[in-house]
């Protein structure tokens, strides 16, 4: 592997599958034959790798490389979608020509010459990490694993690994913008087992972003102290006990808890979901939809977090939207399809897995932005609840408005005090009700390190969250413990 | 079998076979090729508008290669014959990478599979179904549930989809098998508008390997709409600790969790809090799961499993005591034992441990017989979230459903989580119906957990 030192995509200029203005728009010319109002052309080559560490010792390393075009027409509010793994014009054109089927009338408008489009850097990194000498990502396995293993003679299993994928994506739409990005994303992941008289519990800890791989060398959270981490939290969770069930204050750690946003809220402000009247907040904007300490945004811009885009899938630019202004509903995350519908701009959330894919509303990088209060004083102001710190991950039903997350490491409050560590629970709200018992927001904003993937319609697409310590007044806990 | 079908897995064969002796070659000790072909052909419809159509083809290759007892695991979709070398050549320097481990090789020779049985999971005409004929079918079931009831306002639409494919594996021990498979399905999902502007939604669905196996579009609207309706007005229930009745639909996933705390990765890995329980009561004498691999025109039907081996029905749990887990060759080594024929495998990663269709046996009390039984409870017919921790079982997951007074269904409930530790559950069960649902790989018949807590309001 050491012998590739750059990365190219073969659809890139010069690569052996050069694909410049004129073909593309021979292509969006094919695909809108059958009479469709816009196409699109998505070009994309990623590139990944995993590295696995198991019983201290690097037990696989894998690698695959994909490459493909995806073809979208649309007629009115109908798409069609087609793909081809080959770049050979002949099976690019019938690929064309197959989502072009949706429509039916013949005689389409013409695309527009297409021009190149400058994008955003919001993730620079000197070399991507795909390209650096393996050698280099089995050493922070290595030092993740020695680091969780010395934490404590109770960690009786460690396993570690690294994913890292560099994609190149070409977009080309019929209304003339063709648009290039370069995107990395690495991620590592260490999982501890404790095991004391016969009981055992396990703990994780990971982190990434796009970033290069000194990202896990260079900060004080690098590869070592997320291996102490995973065994912290594994330690922390043998003396769990049984967690109460019913409606509790809950106080949600800053960072991680960006989860519940994105569940109870996030979802439901997908505009496809409200073009389609099946959402819980379709019709309304300018309502009052949240506590009026709560201010939702989704940013598409954080420098090298996991869920940000130069450009998103379709070809418009990534930027901040505010979805919730003091508590009011002022906006929607757009595609071009729901844009168009709502006669808005798209707002850059035209998202997709790969180019078997088709793109819809989704969101990047969700935060709660801060608000006026001190982390020690919310939890002090807790008669008896629970202080979540970690997730595993949550759903939403968009039409109920219910959600659920689940908890990792989370403890009892009592009298204003952090005590009891509690085992793994999931809590239960309807998004609208839970936001609007938001009573104490911390001043201590965090963005989640990078971890996240969020998945819809069976599309998984990487995405950040961030918020500061939050209070809710009251949400269904649902443990084992009836008091 | 049509002839294009063959040729395309006598293709793939090819295909595999060669890339496996390509790697020995460039000096791979053994290798295993795993080589897909699918097309597919989803058609959206919403409010009797075409809404999407997702047609296309395509094709990738897996590779596992072995150089002194080291492994790569790689994938590729493009498989043109230059590339594809370097691609091969390219895996077996990054097995160098890895570190030797005994337990990591190919099955014996003598383990292999020498008969593949015929287990009709490919129907030639559902590549015929048609974009047009994809769309109407969809336009059907939708129309179906609008029509069925004025309260039914909206719809989420009705989904066809169909897929044909191929696979073959080759492995340097000898091995070079392919089948072909067909999928069609369709879904609708209708919604109702509710007070309070919430919506309620629902969906029911059909799917199966052969198309004159489908229901027909127009029940599957019905139910869907029927499901829906009967959410109008749910609400929260009060936090109690009382019986549970899961649906079939609901219940698939509790006898999905048992697959993940039985099977030899989880094993090793100790991440089950089965681990050292083989031979001892873990569920209720009622209780036995089966996975079976075997059954013809089965959902999760394989003829041999992704090593090659011949796959064979296992009894996981037999009248309440775990009787084995699920291995592939990898961690059947790492705890000393022999694989169950097991190995899941997809072309873009290593193989391990997989259900094909995995059953909890049906009983022989009818469903009202068992919601007879309850008092008070809660009926339900859908969870939500990832509330389950293998390594202790601690289960809590989100619901919904049906609250139950006296054996009778009453008001819809929602909003509310379920939680036991998971051996309580399943110890707990104390009443299965024979209503067994075997449309899905995961299938189970109406079961009843004698407590449980739900925390509600």
């Amino acid at each position: 592997m050491e012998k590739e030192a750059t990365f190219r995509a073969p659809f890139s200029p010069g690569g052996e599958a050069a694909i410049d203005s004129q073909l593309a728009t021979r292509l969006l010319a094919i695909a809108l034959d059958s009479g469709g109002d816009y196409a699109d052309l998505y070009f994309e080559y990623r590139m990944s790798a995993d590295y696995v560490l198991e019983d201290e010792r690097i037990k696989q390393v894998g690698r695959g490389v994909s490459l493909g075009l995806g073809v979208r027409v649309t007629a009115g509010d109908a798409t069609g979608y087609a793909y081809s793994e080959d770049l050979e014009f002949d099976r690019m054109a019938k690929a064309a020509r197959t989502a072009g089927q949706i429509a039916r009338s013949g005689g389409g408008a013409a695309p527009v010459p297409v021009e190149p489009v400058t994008v955003g850097d919001v993730y620079p990194v000197g070399t991507p990490s795909i390209v650096v000498p393996p050698d280099e990502k089995l050493a922070l396995l290595r030092s993740a694993d020695e680091a969780a293993r010395k934490a404590d003679p109770q960690i009786v299993k460690v396993e570690a690994s690294l994913a890292e994928q560099l994609r190149e994506i070409l977009v080309v739409t019929s209304d003339g913008r063709m648009s290039r990005d370069q995107l990395p994303l690495i991620r590592m992941g260490v999982r501890a087992v404790a095991e004391r008289d016969g009981k055992r519990q396990s703990g994780s800890s990971g982190g990434g972003g796009r970033y290069g791989l000194s990202y896990f060398t260079e900060r004080e959270r690098d590869a070592a102290w997320h291996g102490r981490e995973a065994s912290r939290i594994a330690i922390a969770m043998l003396d769990a006990r049984d967690a109460p069930a019913g409606e509790l204050e809950v106080v949600l750690g800053a960072g991680d808890s960006g989860i519940l946003l994105h569940e109870a809220i996030g979802h439901g402000l997908e505009a496809d979901f409200n073009r389609k009247e099946t959402s819980n907040y379709s019709g309304q904007i300018g309502n009052r939809v949240a506590s009026e300490l709560c201010t939702v945004v989704d940013d598409g811009t954080v420098q090298h977090s996991r869920g940000s885009i130069n450009v998103d899938d379709e070809g418009s630019p990534g930027r901040e939207n505010v979805l919730i202004e003091d508590g009011v509903l002022v906006g929607y995350m757009h595609d071009r399809l729901s844009a168009k519908h709502f006669g808005v701009e798209p707002s850059g959330n035209g998202r997709r897995q790969s180019f078997r894919h088709m793109p819809m509303p989704r969101m990047t990088n969700t935060s709660l932005r801060p608000g006026p209060h001190a982390p020690d004083e919310i939890v002090r102001s807790v008669k008896r609840g629970i202080y979540a710190g970690r997730f595993s991950g949550g759903q939403v039903n968009i039409s109920n408005g219910d959600f659920v997350f689940s908890l990792t490491e989370s403890y009892l409050i009592e009298d204003g005090k952090i005590t009891a560590p509690l085992k793994g629970v999931n809590l239960i709200g309807n998004g609208p009700d839970v936001l609007r018992k938001v009573s104490m927001l911390g001043n201590d904003y965090e963005l989640s390190d990078g971890i996240w993937t969020c998945g819809k319609e069976g599309q998984s697409v990487p995405v950040g969250v961030g918020t500061p310590t939050v209070k809710i007044d009251g949400i269904t806990v649902g443990g084992t413990q009836t008091s | 079998m049509t002839k294009r079908t063959q040729d395309t897995l006598a293709e793939l064969e090819d295909v595999a076979q060669r890339a496996a002796e390509l790697a020995k070659h460039r000096g791979a000790d053994d290798a295993e090729v795993l080589v897909r072909d699918g097309a597919e052909l989803t058609a959206k419809v919403r409010l009797g508008e075409p809404e999407q159509l997702h047609e296309a083809g395509s094709r990738a290759l897996g590779l596992r290669v072995f150089v002194d007892k080291r492994a790569s695991v790689t994938y590729t979709s493009d498989l043109r014959p230059e590339p594809l070398e370097a691609f091969v050549g390219e895996a077996v320097e990054l097995a160098s990478l890895s570190e030797p481990d005994e337990f990591n090789t190919l099955p014996a020779r003598d383990e292999l599979a020498t008969q593949v049985p015929d287990l009709d999971l490919y129907d030639p005409s559902v590549a015929e179904i048609s974009a047009e004929d994809a769309l109407e079918r969809a336009k059907l079931g939708e129309r179906a549930a609008l029509d069925f009831d004025p309260r039914v306002t909206n719809s989420d639409g009705g989904t066809f989809s169909r897929i044909t494919g191929a696979m073959a594996l080759a492995t340097t021990a000898g091995f070079c098998r392919g089948y072909p498979g067909t999928f069609a399905g369709l879904t609708v999902e209708p919604i109702c508008d509710d007070e309070d502007g919430k919506k309620r939604n629902g969906h029911w669905w059909t799917a199966s390997r052969f198309v004159s196996q489908l229901d027909p579009a127009t029940s599957v609207g019905e139910e869907a709409a029927r499901r829906t309706v009967a959410q109008l007005g749910a609400r929260k229930a009060e936090t109690a600790e009382v019986p549970v009745v899961f649906d079939p639909e609901a219940g698939r996933s509790i006898v999905g969790t048992v697959f993940g705390v039985a099977n030899g990765g989880a094993f090793y890995r100790k991440s089950s809090y089965l681990v050292d329980r083989e031979g001892t009561p873990v569920a209720s004498p009622l209780v036995t799961i089966e996975d079976d691999p075997l059954i013809v025109r089965g959902p999760g039907s394989r003829p041999f499993d992704g090593e090659g081996l011949p796959t064979r029905k296992n009894r996981l749990v037999g009248a309440g005591v775990l009787e084995t887990v699920l291995c592939d060759t990898y961690s059947a080594r790492k705890l000393g034992r022999k694989s169950t024929g097991s190995a899941s495998r997809g072309v873009g990663g290593s193989p391990g441990p997989g259900a094909s269709n995995l059953i909890m046996r049906p009983g022989e009390r009818s469903r009202e017989d068992v919601l007879a039984g309850v008092g008070s409870g809660l009926y339900v017919t859908s969870m939500m979230g990832f509330g389950f921790n293998p390594v202790t079982g601690d289960f809590s997951r989100g619901a919904s459903g049906f609250w139950i007074e006296n054996g009778e269904l009453t008001y819809p409930v929602t909003e509310v989580t379920i939680s036991a530790n998971f051996d309580d559950l399943l110890k707990r069960i104390d009443a299965v119906a024979s209503d067994l649902d075997m449309r899905s790989s995961t299938a189970c018949p109406t079961f009843r957990v004698s407590h449980m807590t739900v925390a509600g309001t």
